[in-house]
């Protein structure tokens, strides 16, 4: 979807604004969501692309208003509903509705730290050649699908060259819609500054993108 | 639910566990690992290796996830590593312009500034003046090279190593590389000689 997420090469958002000695967390709330966000995903009723999705979807302007957090806490409560952890009811209210389902099958904390080591793979096995190679001239296709897509609009229609290929990985625009994971090869494509941003810009310099080879055409 | 989100993850987190959907224990384990045994000390250590190892440093940026795991900081957001080596002639810069993905084993968590969007949107249009926010100015010269990290692919940036340092040990030199050089909006600086005025 052409969301407000996608900023790569926007203007007018202002200067960086590093803090020093900045804490992992500014407040209790932030490390409580982070660490639902991590033991909800364990159960696997949904994936980091629907994850991602998710918070995609809010408005535009509650997007651009809300902490990185908030986000993640907006998108998970939607998340639990939609999933089936949580009745509407239970969300709304906050309290425990008699009848809904119990689970047990929390993540114990002494599994924490395999399941930190363990992550999520996105990498698949498969024999299927890649279509391109290093070296190779490839431009990005003009998709504007409605959906979740990792396919960023500034390199829409720019023309690359193939610099790595990284190898097969989950394709986030069906499995973000639970459509399949419809592994695909993943490359490093380089585009030039000038290609991407126009003659102004430094000419060495350049934008490295990893993108599915469903996001690009041979040149 | 109330919309102070202080009060809405209280109340959510309250829910969960009397749901049995999660051990208060667990999250209180999840926010430990990442408050104090994840974070750029483990990058650090991965860059002075690879400073002080060339073979080291040739696995490191021919098959990064392997040579990493040999360090033992491979898991989640960090399945997938590539390395990226500043030179003379080349700066590297990494960013998330689509979210905010992040090499969690090396790094930690991300700060604000990363996930923000003054940064996601012009790290890759303005490199340079992004740069020059953080007081680095770049030789003209020098050739910067974005790494947006849209795919499942999570990026460290090896910062040269400070003149000299070649005496230095391993453990000292990594007391030198900062969270900032292993993104790529930063050099590392040679520690002031002692005694010096």
């Amino acid at each position: 979807m052409n969301g407000v997420h996608d900023m790569g090469g926007m203007h007018g958002m202002g200067p960086v604004q590093p803090e020093q000695d900045e804490p992992v967390f500014h407040h209790r709330w932030e490390a409580r969501v982070f660490a639902l966000v991590r033991a909800m995903g364990r159960f696997g009723r949904w994936n980091i692309d629907a994850q991602r999705h998710q918070r995609e979807l809010i408005p535009a302007a509650e997007q651009l208003r809300m902490s990185y957090y908030e986000r993640w806490l907006e998108a998970l409560s939607i998340l639990l509903v939609r999933h089936g952890f949580l009745s509407a009811e239970e969300l709304a209210t906050g309290d425990f509705v008699a009848g809904t389902d119990k689970l047990t099958a929390a993540l114990p904390a002494d599994k924490v730290p395999a399941y930190i080591a363990a992550g999520f793979p996105a990498s698949r096995r498969s024999d299927r050649p890649p279509r391109f190679r290093p070296g190779q001239r490839v431009r990005a296709r003009n998709l504007n699908p409605t959906g979740h897509t990792r396919l960023p609009r500034y390199v829409r229609g720019k023309a690359g060259m193939v610099d790595r290929v990284h190898g097969v990985f989950v394709f986030p625009d069906t499995n973000a819609h639970f459509l399949g994971e419809s592994p695909q090869h993943v490359y490093s494509v380089r585009f030039d500054a000038q290609e991407l941003w126009g003659e102004a810009t430094t000419s060495q310099d350049s934008v490295h993108v990893d993108l599915w080879e469903g996001y690009l055409d041979a040149t | 639910m109330p919309s102070d989100p202080a009060l809405r993850v209280m109340a959510l987190e309250s829910l969960l566990i009397e749901k049995g959907l999660v051990d208060p224990q667990a999250l209180d384990a999840l926010i430990e690992a990442y408050e104090h045994r994840i974070g750029p000390h483990n990058g650090a250590r991965v860059v002075a290796r690879a400073w002080k190892d060339p073979d080291y440093k040739a696995r490191l940026l021919a098959d990064a996830s392997a040579a990493i795991a040999e360090l033992g900081f491979s898991g989640l957001q960090g399945e997938h590593m590539m390395a990226v080596e500043n030179t003379a002639a080349v700066h590297n810069l990494v960013v998330c312009t689509l979210c905010s993905c992040y090499p969690y084993p090396l790094l930690g968590l991300p700060p604000v500034w990363y996930k923000s969007a003054p940064y996601r949107s012009r790290a890759v249009i303005d490199p340079r003046g992004v740069l020059r926010e953080f007081a680095l100015e770049l030789p003209a010269e020098t050739e910067v090279r974005v790494w947006d990290s849209t795919a499942e692919l999570r990026y460290l940036v090896v910062p040269r190593q400070p003149a000299g340092t070649e005496e230095m040990t391993e453990e000292q030199l990594a007391s030198l590389v900062t969270r900032d050089s292993m993104i790529g909006v930063a050099l590392v600086r040679a520690p002031p000689v002692a005694g010096a005025r």
